[in-house]
């Protein structure tokens, strides 16, 4: 006996909920199941969904990702997908997160400030980050607490200007109001602002959200717009930004963060709403840990898997599906694993192609052509990874998102476009292709 | 002739700095130049030991004897940069007996407090060590720091009149005749504290002495003055890694050989070290071998460092010397004592003096005797008050432990922060301005950060040796923005913007001695994060010519001034 499904997804990052999503989408009668372990990687990421900033070769950053996409070299994910896949995708997330993201508008990319005070092409943004955008003309005020030290307003706003913005920028530090500890967490700052608490202020108690404005207002000058770091609430970050917005006159924006990164979490968060919507079964915090085979019945060398046993508190509890789509991320995600001697795909140990030595994963130069960024499994057309032979490792497993090999999504800007378009089409495939 | 200053002292070193604070305090007037920061040759890149002088006891007893009175003699002086672990010399079976037995009686010749452990009561302090090993003797071993301490030397030397001058590279040994009487260096920045992307320039100063401390590169810089001082560079790996196996420092009980030392140092443990001869002290293989072996060999000890995480590797190298035709062939048997050459007597050359040879743990010793030299030569007879003179941050260390939370810091960071500071925390973590954290991993906070800024400039790797930010798990991946804000607004952005890409990268530089597992995942995501969230990659704010980055590229990015922002998505407004 065994769990049964349709499909089964494992990993919970952009990849697996798109194909948890796309396959459900597809056939709303399949039995389709996400099993996750950890925590997913977006609360390191950024939120924004990169789809194509630079191509392979450096050029950049791209006003218009969709002709590079064409160009992009045999064995890229996205030349696996097809560029309409990746239209499609978009489409797709676009649905899902329902006006929380902006940019469908236009097939280009904007320019989204960094908290290090550059800019970045990305495809899609959160309505948060909006109008923010370096491509907006609009005089801006950046404003950074002193009790957040990765963002230093004033010297984002000096590098802005360096990376040669169409706008003035300027900066200021405050101390926020109602953060007494030095080291608050992010989501102390976010849960203040949601709930709206009351805090001391200088001027005595008042609600947070008008605290906050208070401070800033009297710093504002001809701006027009204001950013602030991304903690600008949880659930209720439109309500807060409206709000400031309001109290100030102008425009609001975020912009976006490291780690752990509120907008990552966010979207995790809408991905999340919208798997349990959907009606995907969702297996949390549990890792797959072995998998058992069939032969395959039309007589080719490729296996079948049967079913994958999932570990729940020490007990084999085993799973069976028809498709298997693995999105179990990458090097960071620990989709790819290694050790001294070898770089590895942990759950199936599909073939990840790599350098057999280690001084040969890297070079020198921190930002240069790292080789460790492209490591991830080899696919085919229908996304089954491959075997060092060519031939499928399996004949109902796809592979999606960052656990692919042969783009480095961090040069690219890459990371979230991949993640969709390859989940979507491993989902959507997976779901066609499933015989009940 | 005037000259610029009485001793010109070569090399920012322990010895260096040592020498420059022993003659400042002996009131003579001392320039100490380096061609990097602090630290940056030989002393920055050991394992942190304090010598117990067990390591010497069976084969150099002076070296074993002198070890134990320079460790007593540094638990004083320099409280703050020592912890005093313990260490012990570990039997494994296929260890001889006699060598263990020699070894006891050898410390015990030396008065170098020891005692038999049984390996039952070896294991119940280090509960990893390997279940076969037999027996251990346990010794005061420590764990130094050997950044903290130096510039903790560099500091009192200042504060004795010394000039110190980083980031200032001997181009020329000025001499005239047989009469060395000064250098040439070439500023990096200008003279003062490094600021980055400021223009370099020359300067000459003229001295009546000059001591030649630059170790390993000891040799070249005699080439400049025509002087012979054939230093023998025997290259050593170290490998650290993301927590403390141990808790005391573990040695094998055997004659020297590689990889035979575990140092428990600050939050890391510290794995030790090859011994191979080099020609060019700058310019040497780092080897994938090397690495593995310390893993390797040192699991024997402690078999869990198999599968654990190590952060880095970093490779020191030795600045040994044995006097001329003496003829030793392997770098292991070459004497680890130091040698004085005097050029004057030797070569007929005045005015200079080599010091080459020697130890991080007994470094004040040769200080002593150095300057006692250099004293000799001036016609000085002030004496050397550095064994009984607290280091800065070092007085009245008893006041380190108490009201830990004063600063308002959450309990383990104040404790971090008071134990590296010693008794300079007051005056640094005093403040009425908020103080965050800004290195999660080593719990150093932004009024440290600030401390270590005022006293040199924008160097980040300055700041890096003088607090251990970005030394931790993410080797600087969260943290090097943070403190590359904080040279903000003394410094401007294009500086601060240098001092992060230098940091960034020197912190790389290790890490690919320690790509795979936990570590490359680490990696990966610390470039994801440089990369992808902050585009420092393709940042269109650097200019044409500091366009390094993707090199192999063939578009490498757009700069600020070709990017056409009114090509990109205006919004949806």
């Amino acid at each position: 006996m065994a769990i049964e499904d349709d499909v089964l997804v494992v990993g919970g990052g952009i990849a697996g909920a798109t194909a948890a999503l796309a396959a459900l989408e597809t056939d709303p009668d399949a039995r389709v199941r996400l099993v996750t372990h950890r925590q997913s990687t977006l609360r390191h990421a950024s939120g924004l969904i990169d789809v194509l900033g630079y191509t392979p070769a450096g050029e950049g950053p791209l006003a218009d990702p969709f002709d590079a996409l064409e160009a992009l070299p045999t064995g890229h994910p996205y030349e696996r997908v097809g560029t309409d896949a990746v239209r499609e995708a978009l489409a797709f997330f676009d649905r899902v997160v329902d006006g929380a993201y902006e940019g469908g508008h236009t097939d280009r990319n904007a320019l989204v400030p960094t908290y290090g005070g550059t800019v970045k092409p990305t495809a899609r943004y959160p309505a948060s980050t909006a109008p923010g955008l370096a491509s907006d003309t609009r005089e801006t005020l950046l404003v950074g607490f002193e009790t957040l030290p990765d963002f230093d307003a004033p010297l984002a706003a000096r590098h802005l200007e360096a990376a040669g913005v169409p706008f003035d920028a300027r900066g200021v530090t405050l101390s926020f109001p109602g953060i007494r500890r030095d080291d608050a967490k992010i989501t102390r700052y976010a849960h203040l602002l949601d709930r709206d608490e009351v805090v001391d202020a200088d001027s005595g108690e008042r609600s947070a959200r008008d605290a906050l404005a208070a401070s800033v207002d009297t710093h504002l000058e001809d701006e027009s717009r204001v950013g602030f770091p991304a903690i600008l609430g949880d659930d209720r970050v439109e309500t807060v930004r409206e709000e400031l917005a309001e109290a100030l006159g102008v425009d609001v924006f975020e912009v976006p963060m490291g780690p752990p990164s509120l907008p990552g979490m966010r979207l995790e968060g809408l991905l999340y709403d919208a798997l349990e919507d959907a009606g995907v079964r969702l297996t949390s915090g549990v890792p797959v840990v072995d998998y058992e085979t069939t032969a395959e019945t039309a007589g080719g060398t490729t296996d079948r898997i049967d079913h994958v046993v999932v570990d729940r508190n020490g007990a084999e509890v085993p799973h069976r599906a028809d498709q298997y789509v693995l999105a179990t991320g990458g090097l960071v995600g620990k989709g790819v694993d290694s050790n001294r001697e070898r770089v590895y795909e942990p759950i199936f140990d599909c073939h990840v192609s790599h350098p057999a030595d280690r001084y040969d994963w890297f070079v020198d130069d921190v930002f240069g052509d790292q080789p460790y960024a492209r490591f991830g499994l080899e696919v085919d057309r229908d996304l089954r990874p491959l075997a060092a032979d060519g031939v499928p490792e399996f004949s109902n497993l796809s592979a999606a998102g960052a656990v692919l090999g042969g783009y480095d999504f961090a040069a690219e800007k890459s990371g979230s476009g991949v993640s969709l378009a390859t989940g979507y089409v491993a989902g959507t495939r997976a779901a066609e292709v499933g015989g009940r | 002739m005037a000259t610029d200053t009485d001793v010109l002292v070569l090399g920012g070193g322990s010895t260096g700095c040592g020498i420059a604070r022993d003659l400042a305090m002996r009131g003579l007037e001392v320039t100490l130049v380096e061609r990097g920061n602090l630290t940056d040759g030989t002393t920055g890149r050991m394992h942190g030991l304090l010598h117990s002088g067990g390591r010497y006891a069976v084969s150099d007893r002076a070296s074993a004897t002198e070890c134990i009175e320079e460790n007593e003699i540094l638990r004083e002086i320099a409280g703050h940069c020592v912890e005093m672990t313990g260490g012990l010399f570990v039997q494994r079976p296929e260890d001889s007996d006699e060598y263990f037995r020699e070894k006891l009686e050898g410390c015990r010749a030396c008065d170098i407090p020891a005692r038999v452990l049984s390996g039952r009561e070896a294991r119940e302090r280090e509960p990893y060590l390997a279940s076969d090993i037999e027996r251990a003797i346990s010794v005061p071993d420590g764990a130094v720091d050997p950044f903290r301490l130096c510039v903790a030397n560099a500091i009192d030397a200042e504060n004795h009149g010394a000039r110190i001058e980083t980031h200032a590279e001997v181009i020329d040994l000025l001499r005239e005749g047989e009469d060395v009487y000064g250098v040439r260096v070439r500023h990096d920045s200008g003279p003062g504290k490094r600021v980055h992307q400021s223009p370099g320039s020359t300067e000459a100063i003229t001295a009546e002495y000059v001591v030649n401390a630059t170790g390993a590169w000891a040799g070249q810089i005699g080439a400049m003055a025509d002087l012979d001082v054939a230093v023998r560079p025997s290259k050593g790996v170290m490998t650290i890694m993301n927590v403390r196996q141990v808790d005391t420092v573990i040695n094998r009980c055997r004659p020297k050989g590689d990889a035979d030392i575990i140092v428990p140092h600050e939050t890391t443990a510290i794995l030790g070290t090859t011994d191979e001869e080099v020609t060019d002290p700058d310019d040497y293989p780092e080897a994938e071998w090397e690495v593995d072996m310390m893993i390797d060999t040192l699991s024997d000890l402690v078999p869990i460092l198999e599968d654990a995480r190590t952060i880095r590797s970093f490779w020191g190298v030795r600045p040994l010397y044995e006097p001329p035709e003496t003829g030793t062939r392997d770098p292991t048997d070459i004497t680890r004592d130091f040698f004085l050459i005097d050029h004057e007597d030797r070569d007929g050359v005045t005015g200079v003096s080599s010091i080459v040879g020697g130890k991080f743990t007994t470094y004040r010793a040769m200080a002593e005797e150095i300057s006692d030299h250099v004293c000799e030569k001036l016609g000085v007879t002030a004496h050397c008050s550095t064994a009984d003179r607290p280091l800065p941050g070092s007085e009245n260390i008893a006041a380190l432990e108490e009201g830990m939370d004063r600063f308002g810091l959450r309990s383990p960071v104040a404790r971090r922060s008071t134990k590296r500071l010693g008794s300079r925390s007051r005056e640094v973590l005093e403040t009425d301005d908020p103080n965050p954290v800004i290195c999660a991993c080593e719990g150093v906070t932004r009024a440290e950060v600030r401390d270590a800024v005022s006293q040199s400039g924008s160097d980040l790797n300055a700041v890096r040796i003088r607090t251990r930010a970005s030394m931790g798990n993410c080797q600087g991946g969260f943290c090097c923005v943070g403190m590359a804000n904080e040279l903000h607004p003394d410094h401007d952005e294009a500086t601060a913007r240098a001092a992060l890409d230098e940091l960034f990268q020197e912190r790389w530089k290790g890490q690919r001695h320690a790509l795979w597992g936990e570590q490359l995942s680490q990696a990966m995501l610390n470039y994801a994060l440089h990369a992808t969230t902050m585009n420092r990659d393709y940042d269109p704010a650097r200019s044409e010519a500091d366009r390094d980055v993707r090199p192999g590229a063939i578009g490498s990015g757009s700069t600020a001034a070709d990017l056409e922002y009114d090509a990109f998505d205006q919004g949806d407004r």
